[in-house]
């Protein structure tokens, strides 16, 4: 069973920000330490870095007519931060996971959506 | 042997059931199997006979339709694990004895990636073997609303993968309590709402039976069980003439006192596995509440060792009830005026009580009128009512 996990940054510290700088070292490296981690799992597949959703365009079709708008789909702050594919045996192992990236204990969260397969 | 037959389909529902999903992999493939299963029982049995083991027959029978069912449907086949069993042939039934997989399947229903009125439906449907009406019946929601209910948290937990297990030990506490929650929930939805909707508090009764045989070693399984018991005991004295009426107030002679002993038999197994949770002391409490005298700082000090495990204001109101009778209304309505349950009804109406007592006629008066204010339905509103006539009319300023 194959997942994508949708990383919502909430009000997780990014590094470069002030928040992210009013962090401890061992804070910090904490963070990394446990994306390493992720990464590391035989089961996933890391996804690719995002920009802030501040660089983000969103497209609409109307009539014919492309629209865009300056920003994500949702809110800022409700927006993907960043994403990773999973093969897992289940949906615990899933969830289990998702649990330990860092966004889903500081301010964000991780929606676990479980890919094709029909 | 018509009554016979519906006995047996609803006691053995959720073992073929959860036999059939462990066996297919799949809810919908394995209800319509179990379904036509229990059709070929009914036409059957009544000529032939009931077979020795009734589930295993029932299990055999759906599982060979099911196999013939996927070996037709290719698409199905490569959906299911059906295709690796060897032979099936239609009638053959072996009796051999299948694992009981209702653990599983409950697990399965109550898994915290479904929502909880999901939850509820799909361990009814599946375990309890009630049908789509039934329960939106029992839960007053249009049928369509509950049957897409039930066949969204069906297309989740195949599309998601959530496993059909019993979870593996760092787990299963969390996973347990999520179990015990939607027994407990169904019981409450049958329990408190007048008039009683007895059909549902039975049915939380049998789930809480079948877990207590499931899982003997867990005391709150027991726990959750011995309070069932030993509420559902006072059910009959409840309502009296379409009313509402207190414990205090209650006939005892119309307790079913067996059911009562059966209840503490059941907190004596919680004890004795040196449970200590929030169904074990809620068990506990339900024991004393039907002693007479009651002890009421025994029930104090319980509520107290509830309120340290739930960290709940309505568990602290409770206590603050048996307070009022252990120490007096001054002390209760401390405990109740730190309580933050503005919108409460109970609240309310335990302020309007303990400021009775106290002779503080206007105070109470309108405690009871917000209490009447938030009342859900009309026999809470007439039991509120007559609580506020007592009062007596237009009152002068509180005596003493």
């Amino acid at each position: 069973m194959k997942y994508m996990l949708l990383i919502h940054q909430g009000s997780t510290p990014l590094p470069g920000s002030d928040e992210w700088e009013q962090l401890s070292e061992e804070q910090k490296g904490k963070v990394y330490g446990a994306y390493k981690e992720i990464n590391e799992n035989p089961g996933v597949t890391p996804g690719q870095q995002l920009q802030p959703p501040e660089t983000a365009t969103t497209v609409r079709v109307q009539d014919g007519r492309t629209l865009t708008t300056d920003g994500p789909f949702v809110e800022l702050k409700e927006a993907v931060g960043g994403y990773l594919l999973f093969e897992a045996d289940d949906l615990d192992a899933a969830i289990e996971l998702a649990a330990k990236i860092p966004a889903a204990s500081m301010g964000g969260a991780v929606e676990v959506r479980p890919i094709g397969g029909w | 042997m018509v009554a016979v037959l519906e006995q047996t389909f609803r006691d053995r529902w959720g073992y073929v059931l959860a036999a059939l999903i462990g066996f297919l992999g799949d809810f919908d493939l394995a209800e319509e199997a179990a379904q036509e299963a229990f059709a070929v029982a009914a036409e059957r049995w009544p000529r032939d006979g009931v077979p020795s083991d009734p589930g295993a027959w029932l299990v055999t029978t759906a599982r060979n339709r099911a196999i013939d069912r996927v070996r037709r449907n290719r698409t199905l086949a490569e959906k299911t694990r059906a295709l690796e069993v060897p032979t099936a042939t239609e009638d053959s039934v072996d009796e051999t004895t299948f694992p009981d997989e209702r653990l599983e399947l409950i697990f399965t229903c109550c898994h915290p990636a479904l929502a909880t009125d999901a939850q509820v439906a799909l361990t009814l449907r599946t375990l309890g073997g009630l049908t789509t009406p039934e329960i939106a019946r029992a839960f007053l929601v249009p049928e369509a609303t509950m049957a897409q209910r039930l066949v969204r948290a069906k297309r989740k937990i195949k599309a998601a993968a959530i496993p059909f297990r019993v979870p593996p030990d760092h787990l299963l506490p969390d996973r347990l309590a999520a179990v015990l929650a939607v027994v407990y929930l169904i019981f409450n939805e049958g329990y408190t709402v007048p008039p009683t909707r007895g059909d549902l508090a039975a049915e939380a009764l049998r789930l809480g039976r079948a877990l207590a045989e499931l899982m003997p070693d867990e005391p709150e399984v027991h726990g959750l069980l011995a309070m069932m018991l030993l509420l559902e005991a006072r059910r009959a004295a409840r309502i009296r003439d379409g009313e509402l009426v207190l414990l205090a107030d209650q006939d005892r002679s119309r307790w079913d006192a067996a059911q009562i002993a059966a209840g503490r038999r059941v907190l004596d197994r919680a004890l004795a596995l040196r449970g200590r949770g929030p169904y074990v002391v809620q068990a506990a409490i339900a024991s004393l509440h039907a002693d007479e005298p009651r002890d009421w700082a025994e029930i104090a000090a319980l509520y107290a060792e509830l309120s340290q495990l739930t960290d709940s204001p309505v568990v602290e109101l409770s206590r603050a009830v048996a307070v009022a009778e252990e120490q007096g209304p001054e002390a209760a309505l401390a405990i109740v005026d730190r309580l933050p349950l503005e919108h409460y009804r109970y609240l309310h109406a335990t302020r309007g009580e303990l400021l009775r007592r106290l002779g503080r006629t206007d105070e109470a008066r309108d405690a009871y009128a917000r209490a009447l204010a938030l009342a859900h339905d009309d026999a809470e509103r007439r039991l509120l009512g007559r609580r506020m006539a007592e009062l007596g009319g237009v009152s002068g300023p509180p005596a003493g």
